[in-house]
Order: structure tokens, then C-alpha cells, then sequence
């Protein structure tokens, strides 16, 4: 089956001699059919550039990409046929209603509400009690309903989402992903970016990216089980104190805090008794020492470490 | 030996019209604390900080941010704090450093100590380089962490860092949170919201709003313990949850 | 079709939701209106003259009453002396000071010839211009009276008439400005802020990722400002007939369709801007001084073109505005048909054809 989506190397810089920013420099990936496909990476990384290359909203400069079989550049009126956008920005009219943004947007791409109601009912449901209410008035995560059941209007075979949890609190995106995986059981290829590494386990696969190139490609699990190192989570009385002194281990490749506790990369040989020696020798009485399972985020970190 | 406090609300109330924003919330902050302000959206946390930071005069209830009251001495509380949004921080069409001179400028600081600092923070920043380029050259990372600088240049007593780490990369994210360990080896009193609920772990003690009350208030191992969950993700959520408050 | 009534439709809510704009869009016309008919005006009514009457016989006692009588004169004071008249403009009460010399009736009867000094204010030249101009006129009328039946030697009597604006009325002027100006900022301005507005707060992107021409979208926008400025066109005309008594004397439907034409122009401007530019206050600032300035100042509404040096009257004709204001002139006020304003018709058609072109030309169907 051909791929939902292909990127050939693209290449995106902007501004003139004087100061040249690399927003894209040479990435490829495809995404199948069906797949709920996340590009991870912090602001900054040219996942916007990324998006708008692919809705040919921009031009890239150099490299080629396809969109359910249409090429970017050549077919983009076959491609704004079928692919909803939702970018960053909440992008919908704030002074109509709820249910004339809908309208809207259903007109313009030559569809109505009643046609594809069965695809948004469960997402527009929870706004439908504010059907009435300016767009502008509603919470974060209402709003981002609303943009998604705009985006889904004409049922389009793929969806792109940049950044729709960016600044939503932790209940809305749970909600949030819930709905994502509902519309990818109805067939829709879904691509997601996103800042947040602890969503990138709710993806079929990933591509973690950084400084406008793709660090990793993989599924979640593949990511973390390439980890090929041995991580500790380490935990004292001085967490401070603590993250300090495991600066100063030489038997660590790295140290950083990690929630509750802070992990410790090891280096080939160094064993976690020696670990614990070391804490213990230098004043932490008792630490609790036990071995992690890396998470995207220690990938995340390596691969930024390495690449740099 | 009890520690300074240096916020402390008590029935602190806002009301617009008919909404309660903020629900007669009482809490302490003592000096030198990480003090982790959580909510969901719309639960109230804006208008809570902007009272404190006396942009904004309570409906009832009372409370002083560094010894003074935030009906009558918003002026005084304005000059022992800082702030730093993630929508608001520097200006993109100054270098780096005629933000950090214009910041310590507002402050009325003598030339001579704008002068020393400026430097001195170039260097610890590993900025000097870049001392003379425009803030919108800079990666998104570095402007977070100079933002904070700038914050706490004039040496207040708290500073109030609204979602300071939105979008940054996770390496960024941790020297960033190193810096505000250092702030608050120092002495100064953190009062930090963030959506990233491992960040809510290195905080010294925090605080959950649901529809403009404090739901909870302890260290995260307290809340864990209480509220029978393995993270702080699991915390909020279970919290969060309840909410009723659809809008903002 | 429906796509594009639906997008007509939004730009309706948008403007009826935004209770400041709309109330500048349709209030403008009436606030303008208001202020040149009543305000601005260059004509004198009942100005503050000082009089000094050094004859006080029955011929200066009858002048002064003349003038008086008139509706653009208010004698403010009766002066004793020659030295109280400086005193008096220094004052700033007064405009025009009338002397009439001792013997002023002796003088007419016997040598035929009296003199009247008029002294007026000229830090106004234009005031002061017009002042002593009525001033004359009724010294004029009371003489020609006075010495009807009378034959004098060799006196040359000018009459003159004022076509089209017998009464010289200010209005015959602005009104036919004050509609340029009013069809420019509503669609030249109006139009771009309001595309650009889209490009701000990102709704741009949405829509041009959508099956939707993106020519059809901007089409779409200029829709709704071309029919408020239908409204304007009509609220001006109708102010002007029944409040200021401008009448239409040309043909109506002519005056409307070349008001058709000149807002397309507007508009097509309008879309031009929009499609150069990426902040509403850029925008904004364009259509300002790319558009306004120069229909009040190189349209010969406010500055006669004829007066102007040798640069800005070349500069003034590719303001369209100009071209306009001298359409409507003709069409309203003298009341001539297609047959004389036909040249200005075709250069404002050409303009619109350029301007449609480049904007069409310089329209982006990405976003950069």
C-alpha cells in the first residue's frame, strides 16, 4: 500500500545572507495509511515549517513530498481537498459562535454539518451545550474541540495537527488523545507534533527531532529499547546536593532530574554499587538507587547530547 | 526554627459579576521555597497570580506578598518581585543586552551595579558572545533562561514564572529548572506554574487549584501518598477531573 | 456559489459584531458631512466688524444700517477714533473695521465720489478676502441705489454672475470630496485591515488549506464593504439634497455607477495592499498615506490642483480620487452627462484594470 505521506529531503531555510535560519535541514519519513504518526521535538525545531511544507501552505526549498499520492507542490488543489489542518495558533473566528464557525467551515469545503456528523458527534458533543457561545469565550480546551471538529468537517484522509496541546492542561490532552485515537480507528492517517515527550507513547510511531533534523524515526517501544545504556533513578534527603555530586561522578555519561527522582546515565563498566559508594562517601546516607526503564524523554536527551 | 513567610493569603476571593475566579483560597509561602502553582485551565490561577503581583485588587479576603498588603501597597510589591511569562518576557527587537539594561533600569538600580551584573551574568550565561545580537536570534531555550535572568536581576524577594518552560527541549528544561535551584539557594521564593507534571515534582511543596479553590496543598511524596498515586500526572488528574467549570 | 455567500455572510457577522467599527463606517459619512457643512465652512456669516462712522450724516448713518442688515456682518463696537481701530484687532474681537470719512455725504452728493476704507484681518488671507469682497458688494448695491436715475460720467458697471453655485455655496465643493474620501477609507482601508486581519490571527492558513480559490476569498471579503459604501454613497446624497440643499442636477444613475467604478478602484487598491502586506497596522499605514492623504490633498477638494507646483499636478493624476471628485463635480453640480466626463471614466477604468492586475499578480496562494 502506498504511503500516506512522503518527506524526500526537504530543506526549508529562511531570511537573507546576512543571517540564514535552518528551520529544515534534509528530512525524509513516510507514514502509512492509518497511522497516528508524532513529531516530537521543542519549539523551534522546524515542525510548524514542517506542517506548513506538507498543507502547501509554503514552498520548500530544495527535497519533494507527496500527500495521499499528490505531490506538495504540483497538486496542492487536490491535496487542500482532502487534508484538514489545524495549526498552533487557534486559528477559528472568535467573534462567530461555536455552531457558525462549524458552518462555516463546512461550507467552504462544500460539505455540511448533517454529512459528516457521525465523524465529529462524539467530539462535538462536548461543545454542543455552548453551540450558542463566541468562539473567543470558550475554555483552552474547548476551543481546541471546536478547532478539531473544524478541521474534520469534510472528513479528510489525512489529518495534521501542529501542536494542539501546546499550553492545554494535562486533563484536556488526555482527553485529547483519546479523541485522536477514535478518529484513527475510523481509518484517518493522523500527523501530530508536539513539545511534550509523554505523548509520544500515545503514537503508533515517532520521529523525535531537533534543530530542523530527524534525530530518530521509530515506534515508541523501538526508541526506548535502542537505549543501549544503563540508567539509574537515584533519590536523597538533598535532591540539590545530590544532583551536584552526581555531576561530579566520573563513572556517569550523564545526570539530570527526572521527576521524582534524578537519573544517572552509567557508563560502560561503572556498576551501581559503585554508585551507591560514591553517594554514601560523600554524605547522602541511605540513597535509593534502582534501575529505570529509559522513556522517550532520556532519548530524547541522548540523542540531543550525541547529535550536538 | 519557623521560616519567614513570605506570602500568606487568607479567604483570598475575586469575583467578576456573577464568577467566582478565585474561591477564598488560604495558603503560606515561606522564603526560599519552590512553591508549584498547578491548575487546570480556567481554574483560576491567572487571576490568583495577578493579585498577588498587585495588577489586580481582591474582592475579599486578605493577603501580603513580602510584608505588604495587596489592597494598599501594590507599589512596594511590585518593586520586591519578578515576573516572567512565557508570552511576555524580552524584547525580540533589543540585543541581549539593552533588555537586561532596560529590565535593571525600571528598577532604578545605580549604573555602576547595572554595570557589574550585566557582566557578570553575560558570563554565567555563557552569553558574551551574543551580548550584542538581537534577542530574536537567539534559540527559544536561551530567551527562557536570560527571561529569568532579567526577572531576578534587581534581587526580589519572589518571583512569579507563569509556564516559564512551554515548548523548551527537555535538556534546556532541566538547566533551566538548575537555575531556579540556584535562585532559591539564594533566598528567593519561587511561585512557578507549569504544565509539565514531572517539573511539579521538583518543587518543594505544591498547590492544585480545581474551579478557584486550592483542592490540595502539600509535597509532592504527601500528595502521592494521599491521593494513592505514583505520579503527580496521576495527582492533577485525579483532581483535575472534578472540575465543573467549563469556561474560562 | 454558496461557498462564496457563506463567506459574505461571515464578513457581515464580523462587521455587525464590532460595534466600534461598524459605527465608524456608517456613522463617518454623517460625522463628515457634518463637520464640512457646519464647521469648515469658508463662508462668512455674521462676522464681527467695528465701525468707525467719522461723518455721522444720513448717507453713512444708511451704509452702516446696510451692512448691518446683512446677514454676514455683526457690528461688535462703534469706534470714536482712527487709534481705537488697531486697538480693537488687537484685541481679536473683530475681523474688518469700516471707516467712513467725515463728509462722506457732502462728498457723494457734490463731487460724486466718496471714499470707505475697509481694514481687515489678514493673518486669515482667505477670510479677510472674503470679507472685504461682501463688504464692497453691499457698498456697491447701496450706491448703485443712491444714484439710480442719476446719470454719472463714465461709470463701468460689472455684473457677474456665479454659475452652478449662485450663492457660493461651500458645499458644492466638499460634498462630491467628502464622498471620495469616505468610498476610499471604506474600501481601500476597510478592505485591507480586514484580509490582513486573517493573516494575523492565522485564520488565513485554515483557509487557504481548504478547496477554496483563494482569489475567491479576498472577491468574497470586498463584497460586504462595497455594499456599505453603497449605503454611504446613499446617506451622503441624501444629507446633501435635503439637509444642505446640494441638489443632483445630473443624471442619478450615472452618478451611482461612476461611484460603482471608483469603488472597485478602491477596493482593487485595497486587495493590492493586502496582498504586500502582513500586519494590520502596516496595512493600515499604506492605505493612509498611500490613499488618503493624497485624496485630500492632490484631489482639488481641498487645494485648487491649478495652484500647485508643476510636480504635484502630474503627481495628482494618478490619484484617483481626482479624477472622481472632477466626475462627480460635473455630474451633480453642473449637471453634465457622459458626453464631457467620458475621459475621466476611462482613466479611472484603467486604473482599476491595473490595479486588479496587480493584485491579482502579487496574490500569494501560500503563505509566503
Amino acid at each position: 500500500m502506498k504511503a500516506a505521506v512522503i518527506a524526500e529531503n526537504l530543506v526549508k531555510t529562511y531570511g537573507t545572507k546576512k543571517e540564514v535560519t535552518q528551520a529544515l535541514k534534509g528530512v525524509s519519513f513516510e507514514v502509512a495509511p492509518g497511522e497516528l504518526f508524532g513529531i516530537i521535538g521543542p519549539d523551534g525545531a522546524g515542525k510548524t515549517s514542517l506542517f506548513r511544507i506538507l498543507t502547501t501552505l509554503l514552498l520548500a526549498d530544495s527535497g519533494r513530498a507527496e500527500v495521499d499520492g499528490f505531490d506538495v507542490v504540483k497538486n496542492y488543489e487536490d491535496i487542500r481537498h482532502r487534508v484538514g489542518y489545524m495549526p498552533g495558533r487557534f486559528s477559528l473566528y472568535q467573534d462567530l459562535t461555536v455552531e457558525e464557525n462549524l458552518e462555516f467551515f463546512a461550507t467552504i469545503f462544500n460539505t455540511t454539518i448533517e454529512e459528516n456528523h457521525d465523524l465529529i458527534k462524539d467530539i462535538y458533543a462536548h461543545i454542543e451545550p455552548f453551540k450558542n457561545r463566541r468562539a473567543g469565550k470558550l475554555s483552552g480546551g474547548m476551543k481546541q474541540k471546536l478547532a478539531l471538529s473544524c478541521a474534520l468537517i469534510h472528513r479528510p484522509t489525512v489529518l495534521f495537527l501542529d501542536e494542539p496541546t501546546t499550553g492545554v492542561d494535562a486533563v484536556s490532552r488526555k482527553e485529547f488523545w483519546e479523541m485522536l485515537r477514535m478518529l484513527k480507528s475510523q481509518g484517518i492517517t493522523i500527523l501530530v507534533s508536539t513539545p511534550y515527550m509523554d505523548e509520544a507513547s500515545r503514537c503508533d510511531r515517532v520521529a523525535l527531532v531537533q534543530n530542523g533534523a530527524i534525530m530518530s524515526i521509530n515506534t515508541p517501544e523501538g526508541i526506548t529499547c535502542n537505549y543501549g545504556k544503563a540508567l539509574v533513578a537515584v533519590k536523597a534527603e538533598n535532591m540539590f546536593r545530590l544532583l551536584k555530586d552526581l555531576k561530579g561522578f566520573s563513572g556517569l555519561v550523564d545526570s539530570y532530574p527526572f521527576g521524582e527522582y534524578h537519573h544517572a546515565v552509567l557508563k560502560p563498566g561503572t556498576t551501581e554499587e559503585a554508585l551507591l559508594a560514591y553517594l554514601q562517601q560523600q554524605g547522602h546516607g541511605q540513597p535509593e538507587l534502582k534501575t529505570a526503564k529509559p522513556d522517550i524523554e532520556d532519548c530524547f536527551i541522548a540523542l540531543m547530547k550525541t547529535t550536538s | 526554627m519557623e521560616r519567614e513567610k513570605v506570602i500568606t493569603t487568607d479567604r483570598l476571593t475575586k469575583r467578576f459579576g456573577d464568577f467566582t475566579a478565585v474561591d477564598a483560597i488560604s495558603f503560606e509561602v515561606e522564603k526560599g521555597e519552590i512553591f508549584g502553582f498547578l491548575g487546570a485551565n480556567g481554574a483560576g490561577k491567572t487571576t490568583a497570580i495577578r493579585m498577588l503581583c498587585g495588577l489586580s485588587i481582591p474582592t475579599d479576603g486578605k493577603a501580603t506578598v513580602a510584608g505588604f498588603d495587596v489592597y494598599r501597597q501594590t507599589e512596594q510589591i511590585k518593586r520586591s518581585i519578578g515576573y516572567m511569562s512565557q508570552k511576555f518576557s524580552l524584547y525580540e527587537d533589543l540585543t541581549v543586552r539593552e533588555n537586561i539594561r532596560f529590565y535593571a533600569g525600571i528598577y532604578g538600580k545605580s549604573n555602576r551595579f547595572i554595570k557589574d551584573k550585566t557582566e557578570r551574568l553575560l558570563l554565567q550565561l555563557h552569553l558574551q558572545e551574543e551580548a550584542n545580537k538581537l534577542v530574536k536570534s537567539l534559540p527559544l531555550g536561551w530567551k527562557q533562561k536570560l527571561a529569568f535572568s532579567v526577572a531576578i536581576f534587581h534581587e526580589p524577594e519572589i518571583v512569579f514564572l507563569d509556564e516559564p518552560t512551554g515548548g523548551v527541549d527537555p535538556v534546556t528544561r532541566r538547566e533551566f529548572w538548575n537555575m531556579i535551584y540556584e535562585a532559591a539557594e539564594a533566598g528567593i521564593t519561587i511561585f512557578v506554574t507549569t504544565h509539565y507534571m514531572d517539573e511539579a515534582e521538583y518543587c518543594n511543596r505544591v498547590s492544585i487549584m480545581v474551579d478557584g479553590r486550592i483542592d490540595a496543598l502539600d509535597t509532592p511524596r504527601n500528595l502521592k501518598q494521599q491521593f494513592e498515586a505514583s505520579t503527580m500526572d496521576e495527582v492533577f488528574l485525579k483532581l483535575a477531573r472534578k472540575a465543573t467549570r467549563a469556561g474560562e | 456559489m454558496k461557498q462564496f455567500l457563506s463567506f459574505v455572510k461571515k464578513e457581515f457577522y464580523h462587521i455587525f459584531r464590532d460595534h466600534r467599527t461598524m459605527f465608524i463606517l456608517l456613522g463617518m459619512p454623517v460625522v463628515q458631512i457634518i463637520i464640512f457643512g457646519f464647521a469648515l465652512t469658508n463662508e462668512v456669516k455674521n462676522s464681527r466688524i467695528a465701525v468707525l462712522d467719522m461723518a455721522k450724516d444720513e448717507a453713512s448713518a444708511s451704509l452702516i444700517n446696510e451692512l448691518e442688515a446683512s446677514r454676514y456682518f455683526e457690528i461688535e463696537k462703534y469706534l470714536l477714533s482712527y487709534q481705537e481701530v488697531e486697538a480693537e484687532f488687537k484685541t481679536g474681537r473683530i475681523h474688518m473695521a469700516v471707516i467712513l470719512p467725515q463728509n462722506f455725504s457732502s462728498d457723494l452728493l457734490h463731487l460724486n465720489t466718496a471714499q470707505v476704507q475697509l481694514i481687515a484681518d489678514a493673518s486669515d488671507p482667505n477670510m479677510a478676502n472674503t470679507l472685504t469682497n461682501y463688504a464692497s458688494a453691499i457698498i456697491m448695491d447701496y450706491l448703485e441705489r443712491i444714484t439710480d436715475g442719476r446719470k454719472l460720467p463714465y461709470t463701468i458697471k460689472t455684473e457677474y454672475r456665479m454659475l452652478y453655485n449662485p450663492q457660493m455655496k461651500g458645499a458644492y465643493n466638499f460634498v462630491p470630496g467628502v464622498m471620495a474620501m469616505v468610498l476610499m477609507l471604506v474600501c481601500t482601508m476597510m478592505t485591507a485591515i480586514t484580509i490582513v486581519r486573517e493573516k494575523e490571527t492565522g485564520t488565513m492558513e485554515v483557509l487557504l488549506v481548504s478547496p477554496v480559490q483563494p482569489l475567491k476569498i479576498v472577491v468574497a471579503k470586498a463584497v460586504p464593504y462595497m455594499l456599505l459604501s453603497m449605503v454611504n454613497i446613499a446617506t451622503i446624497l441624501l444629507l446633501s439634497v435635503f439637509v444642505l440643499d446640494v441638489p443632483i442636477n445630473g443624471s442619478l444613475l450615472l452618478l451611482v455607477l461612476e461611484s460603482i467604478l471608483f469603488t472597485l478602484t478602491s477596493l482593487a487598491f485595497g486587495l493590492f495592499i493586502s496582498s504586500v502586506t502582513n500586519s494590520q497596522q502596516t496595512a493600515m499605514f499604506i492605505s493612509l498615506t498611500g490613499m488618503f492623504l493624497p485624496t485630500i490633498m492632490l484631489s482639488g477638494f481641498m487645494f485648487p490642483i491649478e495652484n500647485m507646483p508643476g510636480i504635484l499636478q502630474y503627481i495628482s493624476n494618478v490619484v484617483p480620487a481626482k479624477w472622481y471628485y472632477i466626475i462627480v463635480r460635473s455630474v451633480m453640480i453642473k449637471g453634465t452627462g457622459l458626453a464631457t466626463v467620458w475621459k475621466e471614466t476611462l482613466i479611472l477604468f484603467g486604473m482599476l484594470l491595473f490595479l486588479l492586475f496587480m493584485s491579482i499578480k502579487t496574490f500569494k496562494i501560500r503563505l509566503a
